[in-house]
């Protein structure tokens, strides 16, 4: 027997990942033609990889194919796992990780929605540590043809120093670290334009925009995105006043590495992140604060990922003590 | 004038679908072959039936005495005949029956004598509260709650609040009657008002309703001081009594707390209108406008009379094929009729014939991806998605911890859910296991304080029989020295010892008598009267002249008596303990 409500809104899991993969297509498509079509076939590689894999899964747990398969989750997962990998990773490291992220932590730990960690994050995280130069190997934006970043996934020769290197956060701080350059000294080199990574600082425009549609079809909330954005810029503010020479500037911070693709589609990742209002500024900010430790102080180019798994540990504890008070409850209400 | 309404957090807008029953004035439903009136109209109270089949009955005439703190009166609808008392089916989810007097309309709609009540010449309050119970006043939103009860509390309200705002999509029971009869439902906010001792009155609206609002405000303007017509936005649940109060006011009442203590009072606007017919019309609360619409050829509201079968309403709108079930009250709270022949009850305020089209069913159930527009949707301001988990997991302690019992069941989150998780029916699933499990506790704690107290009452009767036995002792010591100060041939100790006995058995034999001896053979008889007889005469030596030899021979006569007493206790005792266990 159907019990109230008897009608309802329009909402459908699918139609929130649809958005989402939606939302990313402006960052794509400048990826693409700012950096070069190879993310296309990853992208492609990754998506039939994810849906094959839950598909399977999905066989050997015994559950219905559908509605699980259409509801596009695995392929936003697949999606921000390829966008955080360098374009030119060979397949085999696309594959691996998407089933790293599909099967291991995301249907081992029940499927959609029961997932304590973000897939794609566990993914980059195992990938950066057992292949930590292929996951270094970035090209210069639009240096590389279509032929020869396909070449490169298809497993191709990797002697290509002269055209792929260390993305811009790489290479300050191992700039800072091997020289006794200053910050203004190593942002001289080729690599870096005129925000960040050159060429690579458009990206970000793209997700951005893709982000703010997301929050004005109200898929995602402010919290995340100004907690994480706003907190990534305040602590490296706080070290840049400091020491200058040695610390990049807040924006540079912003618009560098994963930070606004984090802002708007990573950090917001519903199932694994803190769910309260209060819960997502404090989540958002944590994995921003660890980033940035990581960034600056650490062993990888970039700490997000390592920011969210953290801060995913935390997420029971913080949800617990966040917890809005309700109707009739509140302090400074009557009584 | 308010100077601003005051938001709640969350709610949602669906699909109203209020023009197509508000477009007719309200009409008079026909009388039904049968009025099937029920004597219950809350969960806690049943009035007391004071009529009998066969028994003539006028329009308004009381049939049910108020009973208990929560009851209320009810009347015939109707004049005719009440042909049975008897268990009908209600229009309750669980479809459980509650006694009804069927009453068979006689036609003429014959009123009864009709007693209006000015409250202002009322002595005491406890006359207009009476009034308002012995009138069967309950509110008419859909709770039903005794008025009285809300009126009656010692704490005075400086706000008194018409709800108007029919926030619930399809029904327009309301808003015809805010449109058609605003004086009568202004001057039942003013006896309201006098009542909760208010100075202002707020008429909240949704402002989907322009042409209510514009009824009431000419009404109000006729008033001095005039009742304040506000619209406030259509949001669902815009009209639940909490979010109500919020929205025109500010305050928020928490769960458990009645609005009065944060001096604020609300009611239906369709309870006013009765209140008004109670006390300037004498005529208790009978009838009630029911919007019938949905899937049919002609909708719209109706009056219907208490205790009309629903099935008697539906050829008035003519149900259009496809129509696959009935709700009562909105798509967003009500709930599927369990049978066509429930009767209309003072809550109900609208029947939806649904057909799939309509209201499709939901599609298959998926995990839930904690996004948290359910959390947004709130407008209790809950973690829906937690109570979800905690509900599933049977971790019914945590749920109330998140507040489970100050869901409004509103159905917002359901509504706005992505994974099409019928979340509601998890609440509701959480609350009945956990009402369940304090049903069950408190069985546990009466079972054992009964025990122990069966425990106790022996171990007492005991002691008192130990206590009494000893008293006796004490006084035949007594007697036995007074004799032995005054000696005489028939106060040797023994003997009175065995007079004592004698008593007491006879005295005992006399209590039971009639039990014992009434069913017996004659031959038991005849034997009975012969041992009586026999007693008789060796009491009757033992009075007058004992001898020496009579001793011996009253010594056996007592022997025998002592048996019989004690065999007489026992069986006594056994009857005893067979009363207390059933």
């Amino acid at each position: 027997m159907i019990h109230s409500p008897y009608i309802r809104g329009n909402a459908s899991v699918q139609r929130v990942m649809g958005k989402v993969l939606l939302a990313l297509l402006p960052g794509i498509a400048l990826y693409a033609w700012k950096v070069g079509a190879g993310i296309l076939v990853n992208l492609a590689l990754a998506t039939v990889v994810a849906l094959a894999a839950e598909a399977a899964v999905l066989k050997l747990r015994r559950r219905p194919l559908m509605p699980t398969l259409g509801d596009l989750s695995a392929v936003v997962t697949a999606w921000l796992m390829v966008l955080c990998f360098p374009p030119i990773a060979p397949w085999w490291m696309t594959v691996m990780g998407t089933l790293i992220a599909i099967v291991a932590v995301k249907h081992l730990y029940g499927g959609l929605g029961q997932n304590p960690f973000n897939p794609a994050m566990v993914a980059y995280c195992v990938m950066i540590v057992a292949y930590p130069s292929l996951m270094s190997q970035w090209p210069a934006a639009g240096e590389l043809s279509f032929s020869a970043q396909l070449d490169l996934i298809l497993g191709g020769v990797r002697d290509i120093d002269a055209v792929t290197g260390a993305t811009v956060l790489d290479t300050l701080r191992t700039g800072l670290r091997a020289a006794d350059a200053t910050v203004a000294e190593v942002m001289q080199r080729e690599a870096f334009g005129l925000l960040g990574g050159r060429g690579w600082e458009w990206l970000g425009l793209g997700y951005l925009a893709g982000g703010l549609w997301l929050l004005q079809q109200r898929v995602i909330t402010w919290h995340m995105p100004v907690a994480f954005l706003g907190a990534l810029a305040l602590v490296a503010a706080a070290f840049w006043a400091h020491e200058p020479t040695r610390f990049a500037d807040p924006l540079f911070h912003v618009v560098s590495g994963g930070a606004l693709l984090a802002a708007f589609f990573i950090v917001t990742d519903p199932v694994s992140g803190a769910t309260t209002p209060r819960g997502k500024l404090i989540f958002a900010a944590g994995v921003a604060v660890i980033a940035y430790l990581i960034r600056s102080f650490g062993a990888f180019p970039d700490g997000i990922a390592f920011g969210v798994l953290l801060m995913n540990m935390c997420v029971p504890l913080i949800d617990m003590k966040t917890q809005p008070p309700v109707f009739g409850h509140k302090k400074g209400g009557p009584r | 004038m308010i100077a601003k309404l005051f938001g709640f957090h969350g709610g949602i807008k669906p699909d109203t679908h209020k023009d197509e029953s508000a477009r007719e004035p309200i009409r008079r439903a026909p009388l039904p072959a049968r009025l099937i009136v029920p004597l219950r109209h809350n969960t806690r109270a049943i009035a007391r039936c004071i009529v009998e089949p066969g028994q003539k009955v006028l329009k308004g005439q009381r049939i049910g005495e108020a009973e208990g703190v929560l009851g209320t009166a009810v009347h015939a609808p109707t004049s005719g005949t009440v042909v049975e008392v008897t268990h009908h089916v209600m229009p309750h989810p669980s479809g459980l029956p509650t006694g009804c007097v069927v009453i068979e309309p006689d036609g003429e709609d014959r009123w009864g004598e009709r007693v209006p009540l000015d409250p202002a010449t009322c002595s005491t309050r406890q006359t207009v509260l009476g009034h308002l119970r012995d009138m069967g006043i309950v509110g008419m939103g859909g709770a039903a709650f005794p008025s009285h009860i809300k009126v009656g509390t010692e704490k005075r309200a400086g706000t008194l609040i018409l709800n108007g705002a029919e926030c619930e999509p399809w029904i327009t029971s309301d808003d015809r009657l805010m449109r058609e009869r605003a004086p009568a439902i202004l001057r039942g906010a003013e006896i309201l008002r006098e009542l909760v001792g208010a100075t202002r009155i707020l008429v909240g609206i949704e402002d989907n309703k322009p042409e209510a609002i514009a009824a009431m405000r000419e009404a109000a303007s006729a008033l001095d001081p005039a009742p304040e017509i506000v619209p406030v936005p259509t949001l669902y649940p815009a009209g639940g009594e909490r979010q109500l109060i919020r929205v025109l006011t500010g305050i928020e009442v928490p769960h458990g707390k009645l609005a009065t203590e944060f001096g604020v009072q609300c009611f239906n606007v369709g309870t006013a209108e009765a209140v008004h017919r109670a006390f300037d019309l004498g005529e208790p609360l009978i009838a009630r406008v029911v919007t019938l619409t949905g899937n049919v050829e002609r909708p719209g509201n109706w009056e219907v009379l208490i205790g009309t079968p629903v099935e008697d309403l539906l050829p008035l709108v003519d149900p259009r094929p496809g129509t696959d079930r009935y709700l009562l009250g909105g798509p967003m709270m009500g709930f599927a009729m369990p049978d066509l022949s429930v009767p209309v009850v003072k809550g109900t305020n609208c029947i939806i014939a649904a057909s799939p089209e309509l209201f499709p069913p939901p599609p298959p159930e998926q995990p839930c991806i904690r996004c948290g527009a359910c959390a947004e949707a709130c407008p209790a301001d809950l973690q829906p998605f937690e109570l979800y988990w905690f509900s599933r997991a049977r971790n019914f302690g945590k749920a109330q911890e998140y507040h489970l019992f100050d869901c409004i069941e509103c159905g917002c989150c359901a509504y706005v859910c992505p994974s099409n998780i019928p979340l509601v029916d998890y609440y509701r699933f959480a609350k009945s296991e956990i009402w369940a499990r304090e049903r069950e506790q408190n069985a546990a704690d009466q079972a054992r304080e009964r025990f122990e107290f069966r425990n106790y009452r022996i171990e007492r009767e005991k002691a008192e029989k130990a206590a009494r036995l000893a008293a006796k002792a004490a006084e035949t010591k007594a007697k036995l020295a007074e004799g032995a100060a005054a000696p005489k041939a028939d106060d040797d100790p023994k003997k009175a010892l065995v007079a004592a006995a004698l008593a007491r058995a006879q005295a005992q034999k006399a209590a039971v008598e009639p039990k014992n001896t009434d069913n017996l053979p004659p031959a038991v008889q005849a034997e009975i009267a012969e041992i009586e007889q026999r007693r008789k005469q060796a009491t009757g030596q033992t009075d007058d002249a004992p001898a020496a030899d009579g001793t011996a021979a009253t010594g056996d006569e007592a022997r025998k008596a002592r048996i019989a007493v004690a065999l007489e206790r026992a069986a006594g005792r056994r009857g005893e303990r067979e009363q207390e266990e059933p």
